[in-house]
């Protein structure tokens, strides 16, 4: 059924036990982002020293296809540059538009059925979207 | 009222969605279209398009004709006194748009109030903040019950001399809630206050008397009511539309123009600037005599023994939560269910070619009252059926387990 391929078992486990899920307390960069649409909202907290996300964690309301690819997104970007972490959410955009069915990470890959859901694109890509605001914020400043 | 026959009457109800047969259970979001509607704006392009109120040729007055014809019918259908109390718009929120920007603008200044209440959608609650914000008038907003219901003394505690203007929605898109708004009415007068309503509920599911409310403005969607997108009305009070100056200039609304200076039309061309809606108008025309034949008591009463059906299946549900009161509401039901996202829910239930509205429903003050980020919400109309309540009901049971295996 399709809709396996949507809610695929990874997905529902970052769901129910989503990585990185909380606060920051040192200095960090803070983006608080929503979807208007649907009322889904997320706030995105980045540690970056020397151009490296060095810690990042999330907190917010969303469906399950937001929330597992905040969990999935945060975990990806952990110890990466902010250059990778760009390149890393412009393969994710790609995968979105179905232009890319492989992804590097295995958890990530899980969300590629999302594509033949146009309308719960912008659920997946909320998180991203936060991180690639708080990067360009982090290299502007 | 047969539903059954009235659905064969609406040609989109016939498809298979994801394999399934089509449950339309979205029709406050906008209600789908019958043959007659659509027949209507063929017939108008194919028959006798030309432009209104300009033309000499045999085209140009049958489309006129037909133009002011819609306008008349409008007029009777909510009981206005005059067909020029009847101006189109682009829809409810052009409507609303239309007084905020015109009579607010002309009666609010600092230390005048505006009164809402938190139920309103964006579309009666955005305008009036820019209205505040532009005069440095004052918004207040009538609290609400537990229930979702507005206390008659809480309407008098609020509203005062220096209230200016009383918007609020006849029928709330979320909570079913129906105002009481002859009531409101009269308390809003007896203050110097101008109520405006708004209909985009109301219109198509109950009767509506313009004059019996007395209210002063009253915005309705035609798309919500069996018509095409892209219309809308404005009624107003005679004298009140009659003081008002347009916020759109160009064509069709003049009546003398000179290098320096241009006077406009009487009611109601002085608010239609350009060329209108006419395609619109007459699909609308062609959605009011679709709801007439079948009556809008009939038409409630349908509604209400569906949610009626619907609500003591669902209350039955474990861990559901429906918001808004239990009794005198409308046909819709907002509601979640424990561990499900509605989006998750929507999707789920989609598979199976239910339709159903997940979010915010443009009501974002109401969701962080209801302290919720976002709703499902499932609202019926003449087509809708026993049997669409029955597969909503197999949907949401599916969509429960799908998540309690999934999450495992
Ligand atoms: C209560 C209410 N008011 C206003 C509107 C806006 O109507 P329209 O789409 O005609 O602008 C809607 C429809 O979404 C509504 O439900």
């Amino acid at each position: 059924m399709l809709l396996d391929d949507l809610y695929r078992r990874v997905i529902m486990d970052h769901y129910k036990n989503p990585r990185n899920r909380g606060t920051l307390d040192h200095d960090v960069i803070t983006i608080n982002l929503n979807n208007p649409t649907c009322g889904d909202r997320i706030t995105l907290q980045m540690q970056i020293e020397d151009g490296v996300i060095q810690s990042a964690k999330f907190d917010g309301e969303g469906c399950s296809i937001s929330i597992s690819s905040a969990s999935m997104m945060t975990d990806a970007v952990k110890g990466k540059t902010v250059k990778e972490a760009l390149e890393i959410a412009d393969r994710f955009s790609k995968m979105m538009q179905g232009e890319l069915q492989e992804f590097e990470y295995e958890d990530i890959e899980a969300l590629s059925g999302v594509n033949k859901f146009p309308a719960r694109i912008k659920c997946a890509t909320l998180a991203w979207n936060a991180m690639k605001k708080g990067t360009t914020n982090s290299t502007s400043s | 009222m047969n539903a059954h026959q009235i659905r064969e009457q609406f040609p989109i109800l016939k498809q298979h969605v994801n394999g399934h047969p089509l449950v339309y259970l979205d029709s406050a979001a906008t209600s789908q279209k019958p043959s007659s509607v659509i027949q209507a704006v063929t017939d108008y392009y194919e028959g006798y398009n030309a432009n209104v109120h300009r033309g000499v040729h045999t085209l140009g007055s049958k489309a006129t004709d037909a133009y002011e014809g819609a306008r008349d019918k409008v007029a009777q259908f909510i009981n206005a006194e005059f067909s020029s109390q009847i101006i189109f718009t682009r829809g409810a929120t052009s409507a609303i748009n239309l007084v905020a920007s015109s009579y607010g603008v002309s009666v609010c200044g600092p230390g005048d109030e505006i009164v809402l209440t938190p139920m309103e959608h964006h579309s009666n609650l955005i305008p009036w903040q820019q209205l505040a914000k532009k005069t440095g008038a004052t918004l207040k907003y009538i609290p609400l019950q537990d229930d979702g219901t507005i206390d008659l003394k809480d309407v008098e505690a609020t509203i005062t001399d220096q209230t200016k203007i009383v918007a609020m929605v006849y029928v709330s898109n979320v909570l079913g809630t129906i105002n009481p708004m002859e009531q409101v009415a009269e308390i809003a007068h007896r203050h110097g206050a101008k109520l405006v309503v708004d209909g985009s509920q109301s219109t198509p599911h109950i009767a509506v008397d313009v004059q019996q409310l007395d209210c002063d403005f009253y915005a309705l969607s035609g798309h919500k009511m069996c018509g095409p997108t892209g219309i809308g009305v404005l009624y107003g009070k005679k004298d009140l539309l009659e003081q008002m100056e347009p916020i759109e200039f160009g064509g069709e609304m003049i009546d003398h123009v000179d290098l320096f200076d241009s006077t406009w039309k009487e009611l109601p061309w002085k608010f239609e600037g350009g060329t209108p809606l006419i395609a619109e108008a007459v699909g609308l025309s062609a959605a009011i005599d679709f709801l007439n034949d079948i009556g809008m008591d009939a038409i409630h009463q349908h509604e209400m023994q569906l949610a009626h059906y619907a609500m003591e299946k669902m209350t039955k549900m474990d861990g559901i939560e429906i918001y808004g009161p239990k009794t005198e509401r409308s046909g819709l039901i907002t509601f979640n269910l424990a561990d499900v996202h509605p989006h998750d829910l929507a999707t789920v239930v989609d598979a199976y070619g239910i339709a159903i509205r997940a979010g915010h429903h443009c009501c974002q003050p109401l969701m962080r009252w209801l302290n919720v980020s976002s709703t499902a919400r499932a609202s019926f109309y003449m087509y809708n059926t026993e049997d669409d309540v029955d597969r909503l009901i197999e949907g949401l049971v599916k969509a429960k387990e799908y998540f309690s295996d999934a999450i495992g």
